[in-house]
């Protein structure tokens, strides 16, 4: 390989880096989620705080209680006991028991599956929307969203977190920060890991194959790394008679 | 054992004669040159991928309900109830994209080195070919998941036909099957996409090769090695610098294709998203006509065509202009060896008009990439704070969409009218490594 060529295939890398660089850094003000797909525990206390506080309202419709069981570490009779309280079959689908024409009608919109949420909208969008909601009268539900302005939906999670009132910029509606008027059951630093875990569960949802690629990837690329030194001896000691 | 595979062989032998001289003429009778270089990988890869597409999207198609009411819900059943079905999935969806990443090095790699040019006019029709299928076959590989993306890519990319006067909007219909994209359109794209157009691509490359090893190969010095000094190791009448394609170039491509199955394994196992560029956050939400994403744009290798439509705003109450302006940017490809008829093929003994113009052939192919994937909408505020977005980007797209056809405006003024000075070819191939 020449210097020309090794110069041309840095920048061309350069290139696709600083772009993924550049989209990665889309959603700017949002705070950081810092999931982690291996805390097995924060798995398990992201579900709890599902099943306990969402399920009420939101489905995960491709998500089966059984596959949920065996990639969190948990057994047929602790799901069934402390999560399934909706009455499905451990191989059934997480489905909410909420009649959809009434929520329309409660909330003005059914309450989406998210099943996808984290890999439509990231897992940083997750967290900052669970983070951000503060009392607002003007509307129909008392309660707004910096993240999700106007969203339709009310805080079920206000006992954990307290309830936040906004600061406007002065002389603008728009609004400048947050602060815990009522503080909750939860310490905000409580809090904020109480919804990186929720984050997390939801995280490992919208893909749970995302726990088995990572752990054949790494024997995959070992794998090719000797296939492609092999080759690329083998390449060598046939090439010998050609640089005569 | 041996001497029953020799006898298994005689057998076949015996009774297709034709099928050994066959073997010869392509694989270790076919002499390359023997000064390949990093870009001559990319071929052997493009034909790595169409395989994996080809295997994968069997296997894909066994699962896949092609209708707008179970498409989404099977692409997920494929994720997360198949048996390593979200391995197949990811090798097929980043296959897709890395379809386009060798294409392009494959393109680029024929540009610079002058391969399309006499006596290879045919290789290159036939691998534009290629290329103008493949944008059809992903195009409608993209919608089958019939996520919103899918949907609204869809929409905009079969109203673009819409543009043509008088037949524009029955043309539209007709594509569609429906007033919108539907059950219809879904189930043609699946029929067009698992069956008609991977036909036609594995034609097309059969003729592309064949094609191809009549002339000979190219190389990165632009020397006909047929009309060099003859006599080589193997056979007396063969070009001296040629070496037998099998097994040299197969063992190299081996090597390559490790290297490669590196880099797409790594997509595949950890970031088969590749942060929304190889699969986009609103195709994770299913179809829906009453909800626009947020940015309508297409997969980043349909970006740079896509921005050109985008510059030509519409003028005597038609907007064919932006459309015809595309189709004539990949049109223009086609007609590469009569417009550059310049005697050098390769870019080592070119003049230095030819090199700049290049450079800047491929600045602005990225330029408008970043147009089309609205990185510059993104970029120009925060590098020039509170300024007129749109007018910027319209400037800076409309300047790459000029420098994108003044290439082939100023090859032909350089060739035709004899600007170029060009060095002095080597008569024989060198060598660098």
């Amino acid at each position: 390989m020449t210097k020309r060529h090794f110069s041309s295939i840095v920048l061309a890398l350069g290139l696709l880096l600083g772009s993924i660089q550049v989209a990665a850094a889309e959603g700017g003000e949002l705070p950081s989620a810092g999931t982690n797909l291996r805390d097995q525990a924060s798995l398990q206390r992201g579900a709890k705080l599902f099943f306990n506080y969402c399920v009420g309202c939101h489905s995960l419709k491709y998500m089966r209680y059984s596959r949920m069981a065996e990639d969190l570490g948990l057994t047929e009779q602790e799901v069934m006991q402390n999560l399934d309280f909706t009455g499905s079959k451990f191989h059934d689908p997480v489905i909410s028991h909420m009649p959809k024409a009434s929520a329309s009608k409660w909330f003005g919109k059914a309450p989406p599956d998210l099943s996808l949420e984290v890999r439509a909208r990231t897992a940083d969008w997750v967290y900052g929307y669970l983070n951000s909601f503060y009392l607002d009268p003007s509307r129909p539900v008392g309660w707004n969203n910096t993240v999700f302005p106007n969203a339709s939906m009310p805080f079920p999670l206000w006992e954990l977190q307290g309830m936040q009132t906004a600061v406007k910029k002065p002389g603008s509606d728009e609004v400048e920060k947050l602060e815990l008027a009522t503080p909750g059951k939860l310490t905000p630093a409580q809090y904020q890991q109480a919804t990186r875990d929720l984050t997390n569960f939801l995280e490992y949802v919208s893909e749970p194959a995302a726990m088995q690629r990572e752990h054949y990837g790494i024997w995959v690329l070992l794998f090719l790394a000797v296939y492609t030194l092999l080759a690329y001896m083998l390449k060598k000691e046939y090439w010998k008679d050609v640089h005569e | 054992m041996a001497n029953v595979f020799t006898r298994m062989g005689d057998w076949v032998v015996e009774r297709s004669p034709g099928m050994l001289p066959m073997y010869r003429k392509h694989m270790t009778e076919y002499y390359a040159p023997k000064n390949f270089n990093l870009w001559y990988y990319f071929g052997s890869l493009a034909m790595l991928v169409l395989v994996n597409q080809i295997v994968t999207g069997i296997f894909l198609t066994m699962n896949y309900n092609p209708s707008a009411a179970g498409a989404f819900d099977s692409v997920e059943y494929i994720m997360r109830d198949v048996e390593w079905g979200w391995l197949i999935r990811y090798m097929h969806s980043t296959g897709a994209s890395l379809f386009f990443v060798v294409v392009f090095l494959h393109m680029f790699r024929g540009m610079m080195y002058g391969s399309f040019k006499k006596p290879r006019e045919l290789v290159w029709l036939l691998g534009m070919l290629i290329y103008l299928a493949l944008m059809a076959e992903a195009f409608m590989g993209y919608v089958l998941p019939w996520g919103n993306m899918s949907f609204w890519g869809a929409k905009v990319i079969i109203s673009l036909f819409g543009t043509i006067p008088v037949i524009g909007s029955t043309l539209v219909q007709w594509i569609m099957g429906d007033y919108l994209p539907a059950d219809a359109t879904l189930n043609r794209f699946f029929a067009l996409h698992v069956i008609a157009l991977p036909l036609v691509l594995l034609l097309l490359v059969v003729l592309h090769l064949a094609a191809l090893h009549e002339v000979g190969s190219n190389n990165p010095d632009g020397v006909e090695i047929k009309k060099g000094p003859k006599g080589n190791r193997w056979d007396p009448l063969k070009p001296a610098d040629g070496i037998p394609f099998h097994p040299y170039y197969t063992v190299k491509d081996l090597f390559g294709v490790g290297v490669f199955l590196m880099i797409a394994a790594f997509i595949i196992f950890f970031a088969p998203m590749l942060g929304g560029w190889f699969l986009e956050h609103d195709n994770f939400i299913r179809a829906n006509n009453l909800v626009t994403p947020a940015q309508i744009k297409p997969v980043w290798y349909f970006t740079p065509f896509y921005a050109i439509v985008r510059m030509f705003p519409a003028m005597f109450g038609t907007a064919v202009w932006g459309v015809l302006a595309m189709f004539s940017s990949i049109a223009v490809l086609f007609a590469l060896p009569w417009l550059d008829v310049g005697e050098v093929k390769s870019i080592r003994y070119r003049g230095t008009g030819y090199k700049v113009a290049l450079g800047l052939f491929v600045f602005a192919f990225f330029g408008l990439g970043a147009v089309g994937t609205d990185l510059t909408a993104e970029l120009i505020p925060k590098l020039f704070g509170h300024v007129d977005v749109t007018f910027w980007e319209n400037l800076f797209g409309r300047s790459m969409t000029a420098i994108y056809f003044g290439y082939f405006v100023f090859l032909w003024l350089y060739t035709h009218l004899g600007w170029e000075k060009t060095k002095p070819v080597p008569e024989r191939v060198t060598t660098h490594d």
